[in-house]
């Protein structure tokens, strides 16, 4: 507890000190930041091969790839981002400086999660430095390999007191949340998000909460089956299913069924080949309590392929399952690994219930030909975000704010959204001390005279039309002498 | 049967309605909004009426959502569209945008001081934005939740909108549903217990809260202008509001010149006896007059500070000789009090801003325009105006929000809108190009590898993401 009250007091008085606050300092931590991940290459590969069995085209691809992008993207953009916004005014305001100044919030924790363990705690970690806060980061400590890199990288390229890196489990971060943060960014699943969102509240902290959920995938009788299967099958089986926004599970008509069993397992074939265990590209489970969660799932479930494990090596094999019942286990929680179950559904509205009564998830995808029934499954749903026609992709595009809604989540980031999460849009107002004129509206004693013009002032709302400061004094003193003489 | 929560029917009722997508067209939106502002027409006599024997007024005061509601109106409706994205190169040809989606059911608590406004601009925002309302106004302003919980339902479709009366226990147990968006206004130790209350149900909130806004006012400015500016800003609606300037940071210099001009403004607005004056409010209820009337006792009233207990009329008051450690200088005053507390220079003002919670608003009063951004950019608050009091909040371009202790979220304008809806990334991919996407599949050569390094190297200037 003490310790982290040192760490936090530390980031806290770092930043009071104003270093961060220039666009120089944030630009010049965010270059260390590239050079980073651009030197330490090779070992972050490595801790992420340790961590989850991960092939070098994969980590590079989805954790190492997105940071560096996020990383230009921020660098380009900060000084148009950090520039104060001018606003519509209107006539009162007319002479007035009006502006949104985006402006850092102060400490914040970053809290990321043990599945993409680099680019979890990276992503987030640019925004929040660009956005000119300090940042005390905590690497989830079941990825203890990328946990361990993190804590040892960051000190030696960043400010060591405005970004400390905190290890540890449960009880460490237990006794971080317990400090107070002017933002928390938690990825993780919805239990530990009840946590911390408590806890936030203690401080009245914003929290941005990047959660899970069963994120379902409708196929539609309509579309060419087998670009669909095997884009569902690169989503689903990437990194062994411990996606986030992976498709948890299938909807569609039972007469496709079979087809798509058959598709996916053709798929499989071109990606792993025939003996799974043996290829490069096929990640594992993170540890033996998810292993023998997952595994668990599979009971009394119709395997219409793969089910095999090998529980030393935390391997479970890309797994089918078919006809599954909605009561059963494997549709109760989010799966988080290599099985793929499917629901028959006989219509596209028996899809958009079944959906809806249950938790708003973190992805939604739909594949269809006919683009009314993808708007409607759009329309009458939902979700944290969506792709048709394709999974996870959203997630790529950087305009595109990322994040959950219900039990999926709260609050979005990545590009513009990461700075804007972790700044405070501060309204600006600066009048003059002259034009008190105008103001004689206002004071008491009141009378409807006086409502009218206020209201008329207030109303209208001039970008374009422009009234010199002459006329606008006019229409002040105007506005006065009727009202006195009105109130004789 | 247990005994089960007494709300949980009602909640249970909108959420079915907002199921069956009621609320979700355009034109059903539109329908209510407009019934709102018929509601507000036809009902305009009553409110002031309600808000005058609440507050103790029985003219002006704040307004019944005049600029706001149509402003709120008339912008909410465009926002509703979706907007469309910049893509990158791999989603070159699809279709990006960014869904304004409704929540579902929002609960909108209302507070006090502002009672029939703080309802109003939020629940034009929330309807605009397609979702089920339960409205839950202040049960200190017996007149106004009344008229709300009476009138509201006769306007608005009662399948999607609820107005619930009900004190702290009962606000307690309607908490404990689970709603999909709260926005609260109120006292941040409410606050807390709001946003806890939906931390258990993993429920967005908004909160309006206060602190205490400084106002320092420097030694060149005005003096009569900023004196105006202050009072008005500090004894409007019985400096029961949670944008009002709570203290003056000046000089002893300045202090003596602020001292006779205050005197002058609050004998311009209110006159000789500001008892008398129809300008001039009443506390709001017996607690907070005692709470206030307790407030008087640090520093030295120099202006006022007279009271009568049984109209709950405190006299718009200046203390000075008020020490920081002083009980008026621990909590917010929300009463029309104005202690100034002295300080040598602009840089003791500032230091003593920032070590206190962060307010809803800083003040800054100065003719040299870089006291007052010195002010602005070393002081961290919800809004900041310079020169005046209050007026940032007439400007809906401007949002409207607290930081820290002050709150979080905000809304006014387009902001009620997109408070009131969930952003959802959406992306609309074709079919075909299935070659093109075949780099992202395994097997993984070392030439796939390299194909995938070169497109990002050449596209990182753009930021783009071939995978």
């Amino acid at each position: 507890m003490e310790k982290m009250q040192q760490v936090v007091g530390r980031a806290r008085a770092a930043f009071n000190s104003g270093r961060c606050r220039s666009l120089e300092f944030r630009m010049q931590q965010l270059k260390a930041l590239e050079r980073m991940v651009q030197e330490k290459e090779e070992e972050i590969l490595a801790a992420i091969k340790a961590d989850l069995h991960k092939c070098g085209h994969n980590a590079y691809s989805h954790e190492i790839l997105g940071v560096l992008g996020e990383l230009a993207l921020a660098m380009d953009k900060l000084p148009s981002w950090a520039a104060p916004q001018p606003v519509k005014k209107n006539l009162l305001t007319m002479r007035d400086e009006a502006y949104i100044r985006p402006e850092p919030l102060g400490v914040v924790l970053i809290i990321g999660a043990w599945n993409y363990p680099f680019v979890l705690v990276m992503q987030p970690l640019v925004g929040a430095i660009a956005a000119g806060n300090a940042v005390v980061v905590k690497p989830s400590e079941i990825s203890e390999n990328t946990a361990r890199l993190v804590a040892d990288l960051l000190p030696q390229y960043l400010d060591r007191e405005l970004y400390p890196v905190v290890t540890g489990g449960v009880p460490e971060t237990t006794a971080l949340l317990t400090q107070r943060f002017d933002h928390i960014l938690y990825t993780g699943n919805s239990t530990v998000g009840k946590i911390v969102m408590a806890a936030a509240a203690k401080h009245l902290t914003p929290v941005t909460l990047e959660l899970g959920g069963k994120s379902p995938c409708y196929i539609d009788t309509d579309c060419d089956l087998a670009v669909a299967c095997r884009r569902i099958t690169w989503g689903k089986y990437m990194n062994c299913g411990q996606t986030c926004i992976a498709p948890d599970y299938i909807l569609c008509d039972p007469s496709i069924q079979s087809k798509v069993v058959e598709n996916i397992k053709e798929t499989l074939q071109e990606f792993y080949g025939e003996d799974v265990k043996s290829s490069p590209d096929y990640e594992r489970i993170i540890n033996k309590h998810h292993f023998r969660r997952i595994l668990g799932l599979l009971e009394g479930q119709k395997i219409a392929h793969g089910g095999e494990s090998d529980e030393a090596s935390c391997f479970i094999a890309p797994t089918i399952l078919t006809d599954v019942s909605a009561e059963s286990k494997v549709m109760e929680e989010e799966i988080f690994g290599p099985v793929l179950p499917i629901v028959t559904v006989k219509s596209v509205d028996e899809a958009i219930e079944f959906i809806n009564c249950r938790e708003k998830p973190l992805a939604l995808y739909v594949f269809s030909n006919n683009k009314k029934l993808i708007k409607r499954v759009i329309s009458e749903t939902s979700s944290g975000g969506f792709t048709g026609n394709d999974v996870i992709m959203h997630f790529f595009l950087s305009t595109l704010p990322f994040g959950g809604v219900g039990n999926s989540g709260m609050g979005a980031y990545h590009g513009k959204h990461s700075f804007e999460t972790f700044s405070h849009r501060r309204a600006c107002l600066i009048k003059d001390l002259k034009m008190e004129t105008t103001n004689k509206l206002r004071y008491p004693p009141g009378s409807q005279k006086k409502v009218d013009w206020a209201k008329f002032f207030l109303l209208k709302q001039f970008n374009k039309v422009r009234i010199g400061l002459i006329a606008l004094g006019l229409l002040g003193i105007v506005a006065a002498v009727v009202i006195k003489v009105s109130c004789f | 049967m247990g005994r089960g929560n007494p709300y949980a029917g009602l909640v249970r009722r909108l959420q079915a309605t907002w199921l069956s997508g009621k609320t979700r067209p355009m034109e059903y939106r539109v329908a209510q909004l407009e019934a709102l502002g018929r509601f507000l027409d036809e009902k305009k006599q009553d409110i002031l009426e309600a808000t005058a024997s609440d507050m103790g007024k029985v003219r002006g005061g704040p307004g019944t959502g005049g600029p706001h509601g149509q402003r709120s109106r008339g912008a909410a409706l465009p926002t509703a569209l979706p907007t469309h994205v910049d893509k990158n190169l791999v989603t070159q040809l699809d279709s990006a945008f960014i869904r304004k989606d409704p929540y579902g059911v929002v609960l909108i608590i209302a507070p006090w001081n502002c009672p029939i406004y703080v309802i109003l601009v939020p629940l034009i925002g929330a309807i605009a934005a397609g979702n089920c309302v339960i409205v839950k106004p202040s049960e200190m302003t017996k007149n106004s939740e009344r008229l709300v919980a009476e009138a509201l339902p006769s306007y608005l479709d009662n399948d999607c909108f609820a107005v619930v009366m009900a004190g702290v226990q009962e606000t307690t147990r309607l908490l404990e549903n689970k709603f999909d968006y709260i926005f609260f206004t109120g006292s941040s130790s409410m606050g807390r217990i709001v946003m806890a209350a939906a931390a258990k149900h993993l429920t967005p909130v908004t909160l309006e809260l206060g602190g205490k806004n400084p106002c320092y006012v420097s030694d060149t400015c005005d003096v009569q202008n900023v004196a105006r500016r202050v009072a008005w800003g500090r004894f409007f609606n019985m400096g029961q509001t949670c944008i009002a300037p709570d203290y003056v940071l000046c000089s002893v210099e300045m202090q003596e010149k602020l001292l006779p001009a205050l005197r002058e403004a609050i004998t311009d607005f209110y006159g000789p006896k500001p008892q008398e004056s129809p300008d001039f409010g009443r506390i709001v209820g017996d607690k907070h007059f005692q709470r206030v009337q307790m407030l008087l006792r640090s520093g030295r009233a120099v202006i006022g500070g007279q009271t009568d207990e049984k109209e709950r009329y405190i006299a718009p008051t200046v203390l000075v000789d008020v020490l920081p450690s002083d009980p008026i200088m621990q909590e917010e005053i929300f009463g029309p009090v104005l202690p100034i507390v002295t300080v040598a220079n602009v840089d003791e003002a500032i230091d003593f801003i920032n070590s206190r919670e962060r307010p809803l608003v800083v003040y800054a009063f100065s003719s040299d325009d870089k006291v007052v951004n010195q002010v602005l950019e070393r002081t961290s608050s919800g809004g900041f105006c310079g020169n005046d009091t209050l007026m940032h909040v007439t400007l809906t371009s401007l949002p409207f929000g607290g930081i820290g202790n002050s709150g979080l979220g905000r809304y006014h304008g387009k902001f009620t809108f997109d408070t009131f809806t969930h952003h959802r990334g959406c992306l609309h991919r074709g079919m075909g190009r299935e070659a093109l996407i075949a780099l992202r599949y395994p097997p993984y050569s070392q030439q796939k590898l390299g194909l995938v390094r070169a497109a990002s190297e050449v596209k990182r200037k753009g930021s783009c993401l071939l995978l």
